[in-house]
């Protein structure tokens, strides 16, 4: 028998695992992409928990009218690095660093990434940028939001803001060498037997998010480097009493933050194509479609910044232009959400933790998805814009959406990365805190906004206490969510039960292999047989 | 006994989401009063988003729950499900549906946008930019010249589709941390809150002397951005007398959320009254017309929650 004839399924006999990784390699510059994986969604989860904690202190701010909980100078730092860690240090790295760099070799057969050095410093960027950012609060925190606008972020805790300029634009740096990598790997380094058609979608997901990283961020690198000139070494790009044009930063910013939003959401896209499949035991339905709408977003969402910008200094017809094109990346996004329900329909469902917040996802992302396209069109954006109803819309989108499709994702990899189960009854419990804090958290603040509550206050109009109220109570649920996760996660890690390598009876390659996958992915390279998602066709029985 | 055909209860699902769907989106009692000639523009077209969008909710939703009980794998079933994998004729119509009411939405969205006074410079009205350059340049205005009309934006168009029309009142803003002044050039008045008569065409010219602020009041549904060193516009009729907030809606600064204070929306003649009584007192120099920012500000700054150190530092 030829290598090339071995039926994949008994590559790696049950039972037998190689050696592994002992633990202190995952604190070197070790090059195999699955401790580089791990070492990202280690660091993305300390981070999230971080930004967690500095979101209920802004709750805890927010449950009375006055200021009355903390500083205000506090509760600004507090603002702006809440969304800066959850976006750069949690979402964005988790998905694409930890997710991508975990599974994408292993779903199209590779041994590694394609430059696995290059995947190391990338990640190594992660850290050094963290501890810049911790820094900063020590010099009271960037107080300026994560949209850092001049001139408030020029005549704002210069320091701070200098310690945070720099901490971007290493993450920034970062992703673009990991965007290199995973266009080059997914293009290049499939197992030849793999036909363009069987390549998985979160690989497709992860294509169109780095082409879409490539092109935005060295947009940001740009902005927030004169920014930082405007700051330190008296320039005035952005100084507007130096002729500097303060809404060209805006420009800049959002060229690269619009686009971020895909960042977040395109690879948790990919994660639900791979989990809905496997738990309904039903072929995904529509695999071009969805394939060709990521690539279609990528294309849209590079010209649909100034929705951001509606009530800034722009002009009539870039406002209607832009109108035009955020309410057409409804198309291909609502193309998903069906091509998944679709998906549901004639499936076998199988409601493990990890299908749940699947589903949860779907749930949520529809009503951010809707809410997003009231926002489209300045007539009713310029009423809400800047208000509490954005912040329900994009917490709807990046924490129902995208931290509901990390869950999923952590739920159905863990036993593919660590080796053992997690357990069914404390996920069921994670996921139900999470389901209802979710929506008593954010629903509300939908109403908030378009009664009149702005956006970034530490103190607003009394009759909006009540809902506030609400928010508060949910955001300390979301808070004790996590912690069935963290013991579940902990507890698992060393004494869960062992998974075996494909305890979902997956389709797709990286279930070929043993759980946690040896230290190059397979004894001999696996022959595709049977595409991702061939469930219910005889080649897959 | 027969069974139901399923074709009925499609139809009965489709007029029970059709209706509450009209329902929710004329009753979600979301928004606060309406105050400007654009608030109900922009309810209307809130309301009618709205209304596809329940639609589209109880659609999705209802199919996900309806699956997940219909096709839960039941115990002790380990095969798979259906294999079907595609079905052109349905995608291209979920494709095509959604993709006809975003381009309805964008046309309509255009033509409530060009209805609350947005469109000011484009299209037909630029025949009329000279005669309102000319207007704007008058000598009421003293701080704009026709070079800065030309690039300010905002809602800046007449709000009652007479584009010819030259507003009734103009008032210069100033944003700044964390204030708003209100200056009736005109009338020689200065005001920390925004008086203005019903039913009369307003226009701000509003600029900032410090960061990024943003005028908004929430009844009138309308906001701008307001910007150091560069000078753009709001447009409205206030359509009820009354007192409403005026909120800065762009983070600028630690009390950006104490940046708040009144419209005062007022019977023409009751405005005319406070408008001669002010200027009487600011003409006898007991009151903000000579101000600074700071002198200005002192007595608020209880209110405001920042200290005279604070106000020191705001920029004479």
């Amino acid at each position: 028998m030829t290598p090339a004839q071995i039926p994949v399924q008994t590559l790696v006999p049950q039972g037998e695992h190689p050696p592994a990784w002992k633990w202190y390699d995952y604190f070197t510059f070790n090059i195999d992409h699955k401790v580089i994986g791990i070492q990202y969604l280690v660091l993305a989860f300390l981070s999230y928990l971080v930004g967690g904690v500095m979101a209920l202190g802004m709750r805890a701010e927010l449950y009375t009218p006055d200021s009355d909980f903390l500083a205000p100078a506090v509760y600004n730092a507090l603002l702006t690095n809440h969304g800066t860690i959850m976006i750069f240090f949690w979402v964005v790295p988790a998905a694409i660093g930890g997710f991508g760099n975990f599974l994408i070799p292993l779903m199209i057969g590779a041994r590694d990434m394609a430059f696995p050095k290059l995947n190391a410093i990338a990640f190594w960027l992660n850290p050094p940028a963290a501890i810049l950012l911790m820094t900063s609060l020590f010099f009271g925190g960037s107080q300026s939001g994560w949209t850092a606008y001049p001139p408030l972020s020029l005549i704002t805790a210069s320091h701070a803001q200098s310690l945070w300029i720099l901490s971007i634009i290493l993450v920034g740096t970062s992703s673009i060498l990991g965007s290199l990598n995973f266009v080059i790997t997914i293009w290049k380094m499939r197992v030849p037997s793999m036909k363009l058609d069987e390549v998985p979608l979160f690989c497709w997901a992860m294509l169109a998010t780095s082409i879409l990283a490539l092109f935005s961020t060295p947009v940001l690198a740009i902005g927030l480097t004169l920014l930082f000139f405007d700051i330190n070494f008296g320039t005035s790009f952005f100084r507007p009493e130096a002729g500097g044009d303060v809404v060209m930063y805006q420009h800049l910013f959002w060229f690269y933050s619009h686009p971020a939003v895909y960042l977040m959401i395109l690879p948790i896209f990919g994660i639900m194509s791979e989990v809905i499949p496997v738990h309904a035991r039903r072929p995904i339905f529509g695999y071009k479609a969805i394939a060709y709408s990521s690539l279609a977003i990528c294309v849209v969402g590079l010209f649909v910044w100034v929705h951001h910008m509606f009530s800034s200094g722009t002009p009539p017809w870039m406002r209607l232009f832009f109108t035009v094109s955020t309410l057409l990346v409804a198309v291909p996004t609502g193309v998903k959400i069906f091509g998944w329900v679709a998906t549901l329909w004639g499936g076998k469902i199988r409601f493990t933790t990890a299908m749940l917040f699947a589903i949860g996802m779907l749930s949520m992302f529809v009503v951010g998805g809707l809410s997003g396209v009231t926002l489209g069109a300045p007539a009713f954006d310029l009423h809400v814009h800047d208000t509490y109803y954005i912040v329900g819309h994009f917490h709807y989108v990046l924490f129902g959406g995208s931290v509901f499709g990390l869950y999923a994702g952590i739920y159905h990899w863990f036993p593919k990365i660590t080796g053992r189960m997690l357990n069914e009854p404390l996920g069921r419990l994670h996921f139900a805190m999470t389901f209802v804090g979710t929506h008593l958290t954010f629903l509300p603040m939908h109403e908030l906004g378009m009664k009149g509550m702005p956006r970034r206050v530490a103190m607003y109009d009394p009759q909006f206490e009540f809902l506030n109220h609400l928010c508060t109570f949910g955001a300390i649920l979301l808070g004790l969510s996590v912690l069935p996760l963290l013991i579940n996660a902990i507890w698992s890690w060393s004494r869960g039960p062992k998974a075996g390598d494909n305890p979902w009876r997956a389709l797709s390659l990286e279930w070929t292999t043993s759980s946690p996958p040896l230290v190059e992915n397979w004894p001999v390279l696996p022959v595709v047989t049977v595409g991702p998602y061939d469930y219910g066709t005889k080649e897959s029985s | 006994m027969q069974e139901i055909p399923a074709s009925f209860w499609t139809l009965l699902a489709g007029i029970v989401v059709t209706a509450i769907s009209f329902w929710v989106g004329q009753n979600h009692g979301l928004f606060p009063e309406q105050a400007s000639n654009q608030a109900p523009l922009v309810d209307g077209f809130f309301n009618f988003m709205f209304t596809i969008a329940v639609a589209f909710f109880l659609v999705v939703q209802g199919a996900i729950v309806v699956f997940i009980i219909r096709y839960r794998r039941r115990p002790g079933d380990d095969a798979d499900g259906s294999s079907v994998r595609e079905n052109l004729p349905l995608e291209i119509l979920w494709t095509a549906i959604p993709a006809i009411i975003v381009i309805g939405l964008g046309v309509y969205s255009v033509d409530v946008y060009r209805d609350m006074g947005g469109l000011p410079s484009s299209g037909m009205m630029m025949a009329h930019h000279h005669s309102r350059g000319s207007a704007l340049a008058a000598p009421l205005e003293v701080q704009t010249s026709p070079a800065l009309t030309a690039t300010t934006y905002g809602l800046g168009g007449a709000p009652m589709a007479e584009e010819n029309h030259t507003p009734d009142l103009t008032v210069n803003v100033t944003g700044l941390q964390f204030a708003w002044i209100f200056n009736y050039a005109n009338q020689q008045v200065t005001a920390g809150e925004l008086h203005v008569p019903r039913g009369q065409d307003v226009l701000l010219k509003m600029t900032a002397n410090d960061v990024i602020h943003s005028f908004w009041v929430p009844q009138f549904r309308i906001k701008q951005d307001v910007f150091p060193g560069q000078f753009t516009e709001l447009r409205f009729i206030a359509t009820k007398t009354g007192e409403f907030p005026v909120v800065c809606a762009e983070l600028c600064g630690s009390y950006h959320g104490g940046m708040r204070t009144r419209v005062i929306v007022q019977e023409p003649a009751d405005f005319e009254r406070w408008l001669t009584e002010s200027q009487v007192a600011q003409a006898s120099g007991q009151t903000v017309a000579q101000a600074t920012p700071s002198t200005l500000l002192t007595s608020y700054a209880q209110d405001l929650g920042i200290t005279q150190e604070t106000l020191a530092q705001l920029p004479h």
